[in-house]
C-alpha cells in the first residue's frame, strides 16, 4: 500500500543554527557564538543522522538542505562529513538535489568551491536587497558590492545558484521595488525567493513595531501592488511563480522546498529543526530540542528530540492543505480525501469559485493569482 | 427585646465615595459589634461589584449595641440602602422602615445630585435627618461653605452638622450619641396584630431565601404561621434572628425592631420588597401603604458568544432571577446571535451587575445588545403595543403614532464644565426646565427622552466633565414624538440585533455614525462589503468596506508545518469570537461599539 508521503518524497534538512549577527526581522532558531566546537557539532550530526537512517532505512533522498542560521560558516569539511555518512545511510536519487544556504560575504564565497567538493550543488543566497542603506536597515553584515561579488563566484561554481530579496520594506515604493527587481533579474541565474517583509512577534523588529518606532512600511494596498508588480515582472523575464514567495525558470523550482509543500516525509537535524515521518503507518511531527547546547548535550545522551507527536489524520488533512496549496500547481484533493475521510467542502469551494479565488480542474484544486494573495482567508474557508 | 424608647433605626444617606460605606464600619467597630479579627474593610457591601463599584446593590443591615453616656443600652439598627437611582424603589422602602437618617456630605466636595435624591426620600419618610460633614480632617475641608450649602439646597437646619472624619475616628462617639439624642424612637404597640414590612430578601445557598422584617406592630415568633398580604402567600416561620452583623438567632422580634425570618421560602419571586407581612390568623385588617411592584425600564439582549453555552446561560439567569425578583427574562432568537434572553431592568446601572455578574461568576461571555426602552405604539386600529425590542416593530404604515418614555434628570456640575453638559443635553433631545447656580457648582434639571439616556449618556457626561459632574433622574411618563426604527444592513442583509428606534431628525446622523463604525469594526473580508442604515425601504447613510488584499504568510519556517496550523488554529479561535451572518463575520464587540455615539 502506498503511504501518503511517497506523494511528496523523502528528505533531509540540516539546521546550522549560528549567525554572525542576528538580523532584527528573523525569527528564525539562530545564535550568535563566539566559541563552536566544530568537531563536537560534526559528531552530533552524524550520531543523529545514524539515529534517524536506523527508522527508515531504504528510503530514497530526494534532497539535502543546510538552512540556519548561517550554514556557510560551517566548515566545509563539516559539511563533506555530513553529507558522506548520510551517502552511507540512505540510497540517493540520481538527481538528487543538495542546497545550502549562504551569507553573501567575502568570507563565505572564498569557501564555494570547497562546498562543492563537498557534493552541495546548489547555493541560496541571503541577498535580501540590493542598496547599502536598506541592507544596514535590515541588519545585514554585508555591502552591495560583496554580495554582488560573491554572486559572480557562486555563478562561477555551482550550476543552480538562488537568492533571497525581502521587499515591502520600510519607505519602499511599489516602483522602487519594480526597479529593484529589474535589475534582480539581469542577475539571476535559475531562482529567486521573493518575500514580503514579515514583522514577528519577539524579533527586534517585532518589538520596535509595538511600540510605534517601526516607520514608514507600506500599507496593505501598497504591498499588494508590489506582489502584483512581482508577478508581472518575473513573469516577463521568464521566472514564473510557482509558489507564493518562489519563483524559478521552468525546472529549476527547489526540489527541497517542493518536497515540503507536497507534504512529502523529511527528517530534521539539528536545533529546533522540524521533521515529518511515516513510521510504522503513524505519521510524526518531530521536533529537535531548540537551544544549541541543549541540543548538543541530549545528541550526547541518544537523542535531539525534544518531543515527537502523532498526527491525527485530520491534522495531516490540514497540514496537506497548507502547505500545498502554496504551489501554483494546486493540490490533489482525493490526498485530502483519503486523509480526512471526506471530500474538500463543496460549498466552501463553491462560494470561493465564485469570487474568483480558486479553479478546480479534475481533481486539482489551485488557488488564482488573486486568491494567492490573500491565500489565508482562502485556506480559512476551505477548512472551515 | 428591647423597649421602644432604647431602640434607633436608621439609614445613611450619602454620594457614592462620600465615605458611607467607611462611617457604617466605624459606628461597628467602634461598639465593638464585631472583634478587631471580623472587621473587614466595608462591611457591609458584600458582593464583589459592590466592594469595587463602591456602591451598594442590596440593602444590608446590622443590629448595634451601644452603651450611651447615660448609662443605658440601645439597640440601633443600621439599613444601608441602595445608593442609585436605580434602586430608588428598594431605597424608599429602606427608608420607611427606619425613623432617621444621617446624611453624610463629603465636606471636601459639597452636595450632589445623588445626596439630593436620596435625601429627598428621607424627607418624604419624615426623617429626622442629622447632617454629617466627613473627611473634616483633609486640608481641603470646607465646613462652612459646605453646611450653608445644605441649607440652601436641601432646605435643611446644618448648624449642628456632626464633625466627622470616619476615616481617622474623628467625631464617631459624637455621631453614636447624636443617634440616641436626635432621632426619635420607634411607635408601635405590642399587642396590635402582627404587621411587618418586607424590607428586602435574598436567597441564600443554605436556608432559602432570607425575609429581611421591620416590625411595626405586634410580635413575630418562631413558628408563626404568617401571610404576605400583596401575594397571599402563607408560610411557616422557622427562624428568625438578627444581624450583628453576623446571622443571631433570637425568640422573638418586637415593635420596632429589624431582624429577618427564613420559612422554606423557594424565590425571591415570593417575596415582594414593600408587602406587608402578618399572621395567617387574626392578621392586621390594613397593610402598609405605598407598596408597587418594581418594573424594569431598561430592555437588552443578553447572548453567549459561545452558543453552545445557551444552556449555561438559562442556569445564570434563573439563578440571578431566584435572588432578584426586578429583572425580568425570556427566551430570544435572534438571526445574527443565535439563542439568548431579552432581559428587562430597573436601569443601566442594574443591566450592568446583572450582566457582570453573569460573565464572572458563571465565567459566561456575553454579546449584549442596544439597550433599548419601552415604547408605546399606538395603532391606526386603536390597539396598543408595548415595544421592548425595536425587531418587533410593527410595519409602520400600521401605526398611527408612538410615545417614548421621558425622565426628569438633574445634573450638578461645576461651572467651567457647564456648556459642555448644555451641549450634551441638546443634542440628546433635551430641554431645559431649570438652571441655577449653587456655590459655585451650577444644577441643570433636564427633561430629557429615555432612550437617549440608557446608551452612553453617563459615559458621555463623565467624559465631558472629567468626572465632576453627577446625574440623577427619574421617570416622567410618555410624550408622543416622530420615531422610526433603523434597519442596519450588511451586504445588503438588516441585521437585527442592530435595529434601534431613533428620533426622525437624529436618523441620519446616527446612521452615518453607525456605518462608520462598522467599517472599522468589521474586518475585511475576501470581498466588498455594503453597509447601509435604512429606514424602511429607503437608505439613508452607506458606506462600502473595501475587499481584503493581502492576506498571506510570505515565508515559512522550513518545514514548520505545525506553525502553520497553529496560525490556523488561531485564526478560527478569531473566527469564532465573531459571528456569522449571511457571508459576513461580524465581531462580537460590534453590536455594542457600533452604538456608542461620540457626542
Amino acid at each position: 500500500m502506498t503511504e501518503d508521503w511517497e506523494a511528496g518524497g523523502f528528505g533531509i534538512y540540516i539546521h546550522w543554527p549560528f549567525c554572525a549577527a542576528k538580523c532584527p526581522y528573523c525569527d528564525f532558531n539562530s545564535h550568535v557564538s563566539r566559541q563552536i566546537d566544530e568537531d563536537r557539532w560534526r559528531r552530533a550530526y552524524l550520531n543523529e543522522i545514524d539515529r534517524h537512517a536506523a527508522e527508515t532505512p531504504g528510503r530514497v533522498v530526494r534532497s539535502i538542505f543546510f538552512g540556519g542560521g548561517t550554514p556557510s560558516l560551517m566548515d566545509p569539511a563539516t559539511v563533506a562529513a555530513i553529507l558522506d555518512r548520510i551517502r552511507m545511510r540512505w540510497p540517493q536519487a540520481n538527481d538528487l538535489e543538495v542546497t545550502l544556504e549562504a551569507n553573501p560575504g567575502s568570507v563565505e564565497s572564498g569557501r564555494f568551491r570547497d562546498y562543492f567538493g563537498a557534493g552541495v550543488s546548489r547555493v541560496s543566497m541571503g541577498v535580501q536587497a540590493l542598496n547599502d542603506r536598506d541592507l544596514q536597515r535590515l541588519g545585514r553584515i554585508h555591502s552591495v558590492d560583496e554580495a554582488l561579488r560573491a554572486f559572480d563566484i557562486a555563478r562561477s561554481v555551482f550550476d543552480r545558484v538562488s537568492f533571497d530579496l525581502i521587499y515591502a520594506r520600510q519607505d519602499q515604493t511599489p516602483e522602487d521595488w519594480r526597479a529593484e527587481l529589474g535589475r534582480a533579474l539581469d542577475l539571476a541565474v535559475d531562482h529567486l525567493s521573493l518575500y514580503q517583509l514579515t514583522i514577528e512577534d519577539g524579533t527586534a523588529f517585532g518589538d520596535r513595531y509595538r511600540i510605534g518606532k517601526l516607520r514608514g512600511l507600506p500599507d496593505e494596498d501598497s504591498a499588494a501592488a508590489m506582489y502584483d508588480i512581482t508577478q508581472e515582472v518575473t513573469t516577463n523575464a521568464g521566472f514564473p511563480i510557482y509558489e507564493v514567495s518562489n519563483h524559478a525558470r521552468p525546472g529549476a523550482e527547489s526540489r527541497h522546498n517542493t518536497l515540503y509543500w507536497r507534504y512529502g516525509d523529511y527528517v530534521g537535524i539539528g536545533p529546533g529543526a522540524h521533521g515529518r515521518l511515516t513510521l510504522n503507518g503513524k505519521r510524526f511531527a518531530t521536533e529537535a530540542i531548540r537551544m544549541p547546547n541543549g541540543w548538543l548535550d541530549a545528541v550526547d545522551q541518544g537523542s535531539g528530540d525534544a518531543g515527537r507527536s502523532v498526527l491525527t489524520t485530520e491534522d495531516q488533512a490540514t497540514e496537506f492543505m497548507l502547505m500545498g496549496l502554496r504551489l501554483v500547481d494546486g493540490v490533489d484533493m482525493r490526498r485530502y480525501q483519503d486523509l480526512a475521510g471526506r471530500p474538500v467542502s463543496p460549498q466552501a469551494i463553491g462560494s470561493l469559485q465564485d469570487l474568483g479565488m480558486v479553479e478546480v480542474e479534475a481533481n486539482i484544486l489551485r488557488v488564482t493569482d488573486r486568491g494567492r494573495l490573500v491565500l489565508n482567508s482562502v485556506i480559512a474557508t476551505l477548512l472551515e | 427585646m428591647t423597649d421602644l424608647a432604647h431602640i434607633r433605626n436608621f439609614s445613611i444617606v450619602a454620594h457614592i465615595d462620600h465615605g458611607k460605606s467607611t462611617l457604617a464600619d466605624r459606628l461597628i467597630q467602634s461598639t465593638n459589634t464585631v472583634s478587631e479579627r471580623e472587621m473587614k474593610e466595608q462591611l457591609l457591601d458584600a458582593m464583589d461589584i459592590e466592594r469595587e463599584r463602591g456602591i451598594t446593590i442590596k440593602a444590608n443591615t446590622v443590629r448595634i449595641e451601644y452603651i450611651a453616656q447615660d448609662g443605658d443600652t440601645y439597640v440601633l439598627n443600621l439599613i444601608d440602602t441602595p445608593g442609585h437611582v436605580d434602586f430608588a424603589y428598594e431605597v424608599s422602602r429602606s427608608m420607611r422602615a427606619v425613623e432617621g437618617s444621617l446624611l453624610v456630605v463629603d465636606s471636601t466636595q459639597g452636595v450632589e445630585a445623588q445626596t439630593l435624591a436620596n435625601v429627598y426620600q428621607a424627607i418624604d419618610a419624615d426623617h429626622e435627618i442629622v447632617p454629617v460633614l466627613n473627611k473634616i480632617d483633609l486640608p481641603a475641608s470646607e465646613p462652612e461653605r459646605v453646611k450653608e450649602q445644605i441649607e440652601d439646597v436641601i432646605g435643611i437646619d446644618a448648624s449642628e452638622a456632626m464633625l466627622v472624619s470616619a476615616k481617622s475616628g474623628i467625631g464617631i462617639a459624637e455621631t453614636l450619641e447624636a443617634i440616641i439624642k436626635r432621632l426619635p424612637a420607634p411607635k408601635g404597640d405590642r399587642n396590635a396584630p402582627l404587621k411587618a414590612m418586607l424590607v428586602d430578601s435574598w436567597y441564600d445557598p443554605y436556608l432559602g431565601v432570607v425575609v429581611l422584617v421591620r416590625i411595626m406592630d405586634g410580635v413575630l415568633k418562631k413558628g408563626d404561621q404568617i401571610k404576605m398580604m400583596q401575594t397571599d402567600a402563607k408560610y411557616q416561620v422557622d427562624r428568625i434572628g438578627v444581624f450583628r452583623p453576623a446571622m443571631q438567632n433570637v425568640t422573638e422580634l418586637g415593635p420596632g425592631e429589624i431582624g429577618f425570618l427564613t420559612a422554606q421560602i423557594k424565590q425571591v419571586r415570593d417575596t415582594k420588597v414593600g408587602d406587608t407581612i402578618t399572621t395567617e390568623k387574626k392578621g392586621c385588617e390594613k397593610p402598609l401603604p405605598g407598596f408597587k411592584p418594581s418594573i424594569p425600564v431598561v430592555f437588552c439582549g443578553l447572548f453567549p458568544v459561545d452558543s453552545a453555552e445557551f444552556e449555561d446561560l438559562r442556569d445564570a439567569i434563573e439563578k440571578l432571577a431566584l435572588n432578584d425578583a426586578s429583572f425580568s427574562y425570556e427566551m430570544e432568537t435572534s438571526a445574527a446571535l443565535g439563542f439568548g434572553f431579552r432581559c428587562g431592568f430597573l436601569g443601566l446601572l442594574h443591566l450592568e451587575v446583572i450582566r457582570d455578574r453573569i460573565e464572572r461568576e458563571y465565567d459566561i461571555e456575553l454579546i449584549t445588545t442596544a439597550p433599548s426602552v419601552i415604547y408605546h405604539v399606538y395603532m391606526r386600529d386603536g390597539s396598543k403595543i408595548d415595544l421592548h425590542n425595536p425587531a418587533d416593530m410593527p410595519d409602520m404604515t400600521h401605526v398611527d403614532h408612538i410615545e417614548e418614555p421621558r425622565i426628569k434628570a438633574t445634573i450638578m456640575v461645576p461651572d467651567e464644565y457647564l456648556g459642555d453638559v448644555l451641549k450634551l443635553c441638546q443634542d440628546r433631545r433635551g430641554i431645559q426646565m431649570d438652571l441655577t447656580y449653587v456655590g459655585g457648582r451650577a444644577m441643570a434639571v433636564y427633561d430629557l427622552p429615555l432612550n437617549e439616556v440608557v446608551f452612553d449618556f453617563y459615559d458621555r457626561l463623565k467624559s465631558v466633565t472629567k468626572g465632576y459632574a453627577s446625574f440623577d433622574y427619574q421617570l416622567e411618563g410618555y410624550r408622543e414624538d416622530n420615531l422610526v426604527k433603523m434597519q442596519i444592513l450588511v451586504n445588503d442583509e438588516p441585521v437585527d440585533a442592530l435595529s434601534m428606534m431613533v428620533h426622525r431628525d437624529r436618523a441620519e446622523m446616527r446612521g452615518r455614525a453607525m456605518c462608520e463604525k462598522l467599517k472599522d469594526l468589521i474586518p475585511r473580508h475576501m470581498f466588498k462589503i455594503p453597509i447601509q442604515a435604512a429606514i424602511g425601504g429607503k437608505v439613508i447613510a452607506r458606506e462600502t468596506l473595501a475587499a481584503l488584499r493581502k492576506d498571506v504568510t510570505a515565508k515559512c519556517y522550513g518545514g514548520d508545518a505545525t506553525r502553520k496550523r497553529k496560525l490556523l488554529d488561531k485564526q478560527k479561535a478569531g473566527k469564532k469570537k465573531m459571528r456569522q451572518f449571511g457571508k459576513v463575520d461580524i465581531p462580537q464587540e460590534a453590536f455594542i461599539s457600533a452604538l456608542k455615539m461620540d457626542n
